[in-house]
């Protein structure tokens, strides 16, 4: 038989989960992820996907290079919020082989991008995404998702949700820092399956 | 019993992170008059801590919440959305219009003299797009049918 005061210790765990699962429920969770140990970076997958002008842009064609790439939509309000910082970066870092690239995830395309590029004045090429290019990085639910990729082309940090100015910051900084090392093909898995 | 500590907070962060679904409550049979004129009204839930935009955005580019209704015997009227409550969010300067929680959507139909008796259904479509305090998911339509019983 179960006494009075095991009642009472599994009645306060269950409190304790309910109060915890509830600040974990509220909204403002943003997963900030920070910079992953190098032996556990996936290779980001790559993508051909075109910009305003029609011209077709690789990922691959960044390798080498640190790259923030920002998946963002035009109605998406903590992603305009995020705007001004990639634009500060892009301006800041690009002479130390840095990029923003941004993928738009709008469904009506550039009617919708390019007068929110001019009215916004981004300064850092966009591409028109899609579901097949959410789902290559693990499924894109939510906007922004960020992932900072380092001169190997694997994903160092990944952020979803409004980030902090700073996180973004530290992690772009830390891999200017970092030369590019000789590819290893071996890490190029299935990132999809595996984004965390 | 130490595992549900882990579990409970690790599984609402993926809720949190999860796309939110509005949900209509089905709406009785409406019986309506030839030649009347014959309101519907939608109540729809978000759930807590997601907001989506009023019918009127404070920002051209955020997408408005809209039911258009698409086939049916009944002409539309009107279509009365919730007046949006003006809040505060760490991710904009400016308060935004927003719906909350429980809200109705009301329209006016005007039922055609020459309507055939007898029953049919009024269908349309709720599009709205939502966010929380941090994210923003994909705008999203709700599939709306009224059933309708014509005298």
């Amino acid at each position: 038989m179960t006494s009075p005061r095991s009642y009472l210790r599994l009645a306060g765990i269950a409190a304790v989960a309910v109060i915890l699962g509830v600040i974990a429920y509220l909204p403002r969770k943003t997963d900030h992820s920070s910079l992953k140990d190098e032996s556990k970076r996936q290779v980001a997958p790559d993508f051909a996907l075109k910009d305003a002008h029609g011209n077709v842009v690789h990922l691959a064609d960044y390798r080498g290079k640190v790259v923030l790439l920002d998946f963002w939509a035009t109605w998406c309000g903590p992603c305009g919020e995020e705007i001004p910082w990639l634009t500060d970066f892009q301006r800041k870092y690009k002479d130390r082989g840095f990029e923003v690239l941004g993928i738009s995830m709008d469904d009506d395309g550039w009617k919708e991008i390019n007068p929110f590029v001019a009215l916004k004045k981004i300064n850092y090429r966009i591409v028109l995404g899609d579901d097949k290019t959410g789902d290559l990085y693990g499924g894109i639910e939510a906007l922004p998702t960020t992932f900072v990729i380092d001169r190997n082309g694997r994903v160092a940090s990944h952020f979803v949700g409004l980030a902090a100015r700073k996180d973004f910051q530290n992690a772009i900084e830390t891999l200017l820092e970092t030369r590019a090392g000789p590819a290893d093909l071996s890490a190029r898995s299935d990132y999809s399956r595996r984004a965390d | 019993m130490p595992g549900l500590l882990i579990l409970v907070p690790a599984a609402t962060i993926l809720v949190a992170q999860t796309s939110p679904t509005l949900t209509v409550a089905p709406v009785p049979t409406v019986k309506v008059r030839k030649g009347s004129v014959a309101a519907v009204t939608l109540r729809a839930v978000l759930p807590p801590g997601f907001h989506a935009n009023s019918n009127k955005p404070s920002d051209e580019y955020l997408i408005p919440l809209t039911l258009k209704w698409t086939g049916g015997p009944l002409t539309v009227e009107s279509v009365e959305y919730p007046k949006g409550s003006l809040e505060k969010y760490p991710f904009s300067p400016k308060p935004l219009s927003v719906v909350t929680g429980e809200f109705s959507i009301s329209t006016k139909f005007k039922v055609p003299a020459n309507a055939p008796n007898g029953a049919a259904a009024q269908n349309g479509t709720l599009r709205y797009q939502a966010c929380n305090d941090h994210m923003c998911f994909a705008p999203k339509s709700v599939p709306i049918s009224v059933t309708l019983e014509i005298e």
